[in-house]
């Protein structure tokens, strides 16, 4: 998508690109097509996410871009947007805003959405070159809703059942999660340039939400989502942070996969309703993103002791060096 | 005349610079309600001479109902409401109720409007035009030169309503430049700033000093 979003900024004319980034994958993404294309870039991360996605920012800044750590709010993906808007209004004249998820303001629900089509368009076409037929459940995790957005795209007009995946953090009841359709504590809001349903409380300022995922760790969803899950032709789930590591494990040594923390949510669902499904029916589930980025969240979910040794002896050399 | 913008929190202050972003988020980290601010209005606008405005962000209106918005701005006093971020386009409702209840909808008049933009926003503008004198957020100072006595006059030319020009006015200055151009003049970033700094005795000398 971020080359579609190079020649975007260049039609445009112009020089400096900025985007947002939770789990950092955007801003990666972003970062490289920078430096091809020679842009000026900033990338602005919640500074709780650059704590726990320092691979991605590692990679960001090697290639040229600026990482800069948003203070304000929660310190996570809704603040990066709140500082990518301000950015943006006030740089506007040579700068281009390249929205990472399916929501803002209007043109980049749709815009994204459709710049993340081709996951779906050759998704589709796989799936038919493959197994002769359409899967029976597509399931994808949601943070904004790009991904989703883009695998879902491909099965629209075809009787196939979609289904999202949220953080369901600390589970249902507790406040802690990132799940505004699949729990019922959001509600029809305006922030951020969109109207969604929001994590928000009764006077319309924004709940506090927490994801293991830095990418689904946020208060909105896609509109387009929204109104797909009030016509029944979306359904929502959520996964918890317990389920994801204990996913995290099984596709690992089952499967020989590791999915990013988001991916994973995806993961839960499609393998908590595997049994429910007859045994020739097909399962198609968004991979999002590689776990690489994840290795610190999950050695300490797994307490690698081997992981914490070497990361120790690191900091032990590290410290020796400075002297 | 001297109108006060009551600003209510909101947690995603999207238009605002670091001063107020921050300011925002201590509000309602120290608990403030939307209850509290209408009532903090209604004691203020009894007391004092001055016009009372809401400033704020459109989801305080919406979460509330647009209907039950016009009615407590009306109760607590107040004149009107500037909505930064809510398009004259997705508006019609809300404009519909406040002119029945008598409450002003400000509307912004920025230096990236086309002149076709300003004069759509001209035909719906009440009681004051909010002309913002910088691209940008709140916060860091605007240079008063030309380009903002040419930014009024083009917008005067699409309204009969007062003109008011914030968004970086930091003291006398600034008042003196804008004298004779624009109405009204709007201050935010540094009245807080200075608040901050030297309380309330600094704040009443910062006021004399500009309305000197
Ligand atoms: C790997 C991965 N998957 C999914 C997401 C969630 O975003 P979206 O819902 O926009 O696809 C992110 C966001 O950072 C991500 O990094």
């Amino acid at each position: 998508m971020s080359w579609d979003r190079a020649c975007c900024a260049r039609r445009l004319g112009k020089r400096k690109v900025i985007a947002e980034t939770g789990a950092g994958q955007h801003g990666f993404a972003t970062a490289t097509m920078a430096a091809r294309f020679g842009f000026d870039c900033k990338i602005y991360m919640g500074a709780v996410d650059v704590a726990r996605q320092r691979p991605n920012v590692f990679w960001m800044e090697n290639l040229g871009a600026e990482v800069i750590a948003v203070q304000d709010g929660q310190k996570t993906l809704k603040d990066a947007i709140n500082e990518c808007m301000r950015d943006w209004v006030t740089n506007m004249e040579d700068t281009h805003y390249i929205l990472g998820t399916a929501c803002g303001p209007h043109p980049f629900p749709e815009m994204v959405s459709w710049f993340q089509s081709i996951i779906g368009l050759e998704a589709r076409e796989q799936m038919l070159t493959q197994t002769g037929r359409l899967p029976d459940r597509v399931y994808a995790c949601v943070g904004g809703g790009s991904n989703a957005m883009g695998i879902f795209q491909g099965f629209f007009d075809d009787d196939v059942e979609l289904i999202g995946v949220e953080a369901g953090g600390l589970g249902v009841g507790t406040y802690m999660h990132g799940a505004r359709l699949a729990y019922d504590d959001a509600s029809v809001g305006v922030a951020q340039g969109y109207k969604t349903y929001f994590l928000q409380n009764d006077d319309g300022n924004m709940n506090e939400t927490h994801s293991v995922a830095a990418g689904l760790d946020y208060i909105g969803i896609n509109p387009i989502f929204s109104h797909l899950w009030e016509q029944g032709k979306v359904r929502f789930e959520a996964a918890t942070d317990e389920e994801v590591k204990e996913t995290l494990k099984l596709t690992m040594r089952t499967e020989g996969l590791i999915p990013a923390l988001e991916s994973t949510h995806a993961f839960v669902t499609a393998l908590k309703e595997a049994p429910t499904m007859a045994k020739d029916e097909i399962i198609l589930i968004n991979q999002s993103g590689r776990g690489d980025k994840d290795i610190f969240t999950i050695a300490d979910a797994l307490d690698d002791a081997k992981w914490k040794s070497f990361v120790e002896g690191k900091s032990d050399q590290y410290r020796a060096e400075r002297g | 005349m001297i109108w006060w913008n009551y600003s209510f929190p909101f947690s995603e202050p999207s238009a605002d610079g670091p001063l107020f972003a921050h300011a925002n988020e201590q509000s309602l980290k120290s608990g403030t309600t939307v209850d509290q601010c209408f009532e903090f209005m209604r004691e203020v606008s009894a007391r004092f001479p001055f016009k009372v405005l809401m400033m704020g962000y459109y989801n305080t209106a919406f979460k509330m109902g647009e209907e039950r918005f016009v009615q407590r701005l009306k109760d607590a006093g107040g004149v009107g409401y500037i909505l930064p971020d809510l398009p004259v386009e997705e508006s019609a409702n809300l404009h519909q109720l406040s002119e029945k209840a008598g409450i002003e909808p400000i509307i912004l008049m920025t230096p990236t409007s086309s002149d076709k933009r300003l004069a759509q926003l001209g035909a719906l503008s009440r009681g004051m035009v909010y002309v913002v004198a910088r691209k940008g957020v709140t916060g860091s100072k605007t240079k008063m030169g030309d380009d903002v006595l040419a930014l009024i006059e083009r917008c005067r030319q699409h309204t009969n309503m007062p003109i008011g020009v914030g968004f970086g006015i930091s003291g006398k200055e600034d008042m003196d430049f804008l004298r004779g151009s624009a109405d009204l003049a709007i201050v935010g970033t540094a009245a807080l700033k200075t608040w901050q700094e030297s309380g309330a005795p600094g704040l009443k000398k910062f006021f004399a000093a500009l309305m000197a």
